[in-house]
């Protein structure tokens, strides 16, 4: 019977089934990018807010610190976010004309909050708490960038299970002294490992790494 | 009467009929799940990142004003706070500003206080107390002086008056701050006042060789 197939069409096979492997990995890791991509953690995307608030401004320029208006960062899981009239407390003489102000003197007319779109969300089925970091030496950069020189607030980071597990494994890499938490200037020095590791023994810092700490 | 062997026939039947029917109660719950599978991605029933429970502050539109927190009634106590103590809670004394501090004022009393002070007060009085803030220097009228004789004079329990309930333009932080860190910070506010109004006479002798020869 002859030949259906020409010799050449083995060597072709064979490459294809080889092929495959790299396509699949491929698209294996075409995927593995996209999940971590700034297009689905929405890092380094500025978020649109009703009220162009700037803490590049407040922050930077006027030196305000995070805790005038998030109150409750040290004492709660929740950092807090700060009431229209927080905003009034300077406000009531500061820009007063100025049209971009307009829907926070409608809220502290009508008594309606501002409705700020949220920036760094975790789902629901994780537990997050702020006031542990903060008071064991993870400074608010650590997490959430330089937020002095953000126009529009933006995620710094990725928010996912592997960049808390980074830190949660081992801390020593990124805890500061207890007085520079709140710092936007402050930089890791050379020898942040030693520093660091110095710096979890006198605070005490375990490595948290069980499931139920953050599932609960 | 149903002979033994007649007897083992029907039960040979009925566990036939037995087990068919717990085919059929499987089968229909691998249905349920997948129909449950399949309202879920329509958002019908419980997404495990998104809880039917309120982060806080999430918006619900349930209340009028579209917050899911109740906001605090005015006049509200903190919880357990003994309402017979004026002192710590209002800075008076039967009716009358107070004069003495509610507590002892320690070193880390004073601490805390500057570093409260630095957060709530700085940006309109100054870190010196001169009334020179950031805040006050971009137009925001008149935060006072607390280098004048007249505030010199007044009692603690005025200070604690005017942060917790306001004064004139200045705004009220006694929803903000809590009773002890106001005290901290009218400590803070008294050790401003002695530093840009101290004389040759407050320094001890010993210390006083350290100020150099241009004493007067
Ligand atoms: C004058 C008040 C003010 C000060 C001071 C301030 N913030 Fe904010 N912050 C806001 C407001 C209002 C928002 C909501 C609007 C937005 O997201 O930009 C916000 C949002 C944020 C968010 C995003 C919240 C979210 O939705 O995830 C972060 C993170 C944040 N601030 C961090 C900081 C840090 C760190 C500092 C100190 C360096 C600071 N803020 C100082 C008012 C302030
Ligand atoms: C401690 C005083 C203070 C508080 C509190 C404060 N601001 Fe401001 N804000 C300022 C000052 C000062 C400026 C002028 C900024 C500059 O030019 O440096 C400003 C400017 C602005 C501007 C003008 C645009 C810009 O960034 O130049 C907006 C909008 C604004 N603030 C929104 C807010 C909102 C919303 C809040 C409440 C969350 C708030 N501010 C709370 C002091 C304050
Ligand atoms: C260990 C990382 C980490 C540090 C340190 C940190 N944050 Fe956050 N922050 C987060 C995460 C994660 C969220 C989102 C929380 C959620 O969705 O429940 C968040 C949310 C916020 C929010 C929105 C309100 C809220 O609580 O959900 C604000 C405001 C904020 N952070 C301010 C701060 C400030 C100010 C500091 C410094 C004192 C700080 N954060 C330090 C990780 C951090
Ligand atoms: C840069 C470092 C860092 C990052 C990033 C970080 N953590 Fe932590 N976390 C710590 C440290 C340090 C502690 C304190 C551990 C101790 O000694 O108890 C801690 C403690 C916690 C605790 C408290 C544990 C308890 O027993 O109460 C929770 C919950 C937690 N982290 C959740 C998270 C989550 C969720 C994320 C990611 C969104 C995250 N952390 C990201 C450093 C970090
Ligand atoms: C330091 C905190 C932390 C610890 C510890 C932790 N997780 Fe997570 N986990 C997270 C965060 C944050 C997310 C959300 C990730 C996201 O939104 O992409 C998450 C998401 C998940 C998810 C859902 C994944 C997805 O893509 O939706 C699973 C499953 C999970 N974790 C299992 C575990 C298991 C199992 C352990 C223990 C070995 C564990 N986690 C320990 C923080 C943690
Ligand atoms: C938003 C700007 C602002 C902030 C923040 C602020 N003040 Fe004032 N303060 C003022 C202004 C304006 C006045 C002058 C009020 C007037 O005379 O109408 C004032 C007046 C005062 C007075 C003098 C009252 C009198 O008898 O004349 C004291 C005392 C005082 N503030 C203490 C504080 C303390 C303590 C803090 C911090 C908790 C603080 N202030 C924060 C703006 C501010």
């Amino acid at each position: 019977m002859a030949q259906i197939f020409h010799r050449s069409t083995n060597t072709l096979s064979r490459v294809t089934i080889f092929g495959a492997v790299f396509i699949v990995a491929g698209i294996l890791g075409a995927v593995g990018i996209f999940v971590r991509s700034p297009y689905v953690t929405r890092e380094g995307v500025p978020v649109v807010q009703p009220v162009p608030f700037s803490h590049k401004h407040h922050v930077n320029d006027d030196g305000i610190d995070c805790r005038y208006c998030h109150t409750s960062v040290e004492v709660s899981s929740f950092a807090g976010m700060p009431p229209t009239e927080t905003c009034m407390n300077c406000h009531s003489q500061l820009f007063t004309t100025s049209p971009v102000l307009v829907p926070v003197f409608a809220s502290a007319r009508t008594d309606m909050p501002i409705q700020w779109n949220r920036v760094n969300q975790l789902p629901d089925f994780v537990y997050f708490d702020h006031s542990i970091h903060v008071n064991k030496g993870v400074g608010c950069t650590t997490c959430h960038g330089q937020v002095d020189q953000m126009p529009l607030m933006m995620r710094a980071a990725s928010l996912q299970m592997t960049w808390c597990l980074d830190c949660h494994r081992d801390p020593a890499k990124y805890v500061r002294p207890l007085d520079q938490v709140f710092s936007m200037t402050w930089q890791p020095p050379a020898d942040q490992l030693e520093a660091g590791k110095k710096l979890v023994t006198e605070y005490h810092i375990e490595s948290k790494t069980n499931c139920s700490t953050c599932h609960r | 009467m149903l002979r033994r062997d007649q007897r083992r026939a029907t039960s040979d039947e009925q566990r036939g009929k037995d087990s068919f029917s717990f085919f059929i109660l499987c089968s229909s719950f691998v249905l349920v799940a997948f129909l449950v599978a399949a309202c879920n991605s329509s958002g019908s029933l419980q997404i495990m990142g998104e809880q039917p429970r309120y982060d806080p502050y999430e918006a619900s539109n349930f209340y009028a004003n579209g917050m899911s927190a109740r906001p605090v009634i005015s006049d509200t106590v903190t919880f357990m706070q003994p309402l017979t103590n004026t002192l710590l809670y209002e800075g008076t004394v039967d009716g009358e500003l107070a004069t003495t501090f509610p507590f002892a004022i320690t070193d880390a009393v004073m601490q805390r206080g500057q570093q409260r002070y630095n957060i709530y007060c700085a940006p309109c009085h100054g870190a010196l107390g001169n009334g020179q803030g950031v805040v006050a220097q971009r137009g925001f009228c008149c935060p006072a002086n607390f280098h004048s004789d007249r505030l010199r004079a007044a009692p603690v329990g005025h200070f604690f008056d005017v942060v917790t309930y306001g004064f004139g333009r200045m705004p009220s932080y006694g929803q903000v701050i809590p009773a002890r860190d106001r005290w901290a910070i009218i400590a803070y506010v008294r050790a401003l006042q002695l530093s840009q109004h101290a004389t040759l006479d407050d320094v001890p002798p010993d210390q006083k060789n350290k100020l150099g020869n241009t004493t007067p």
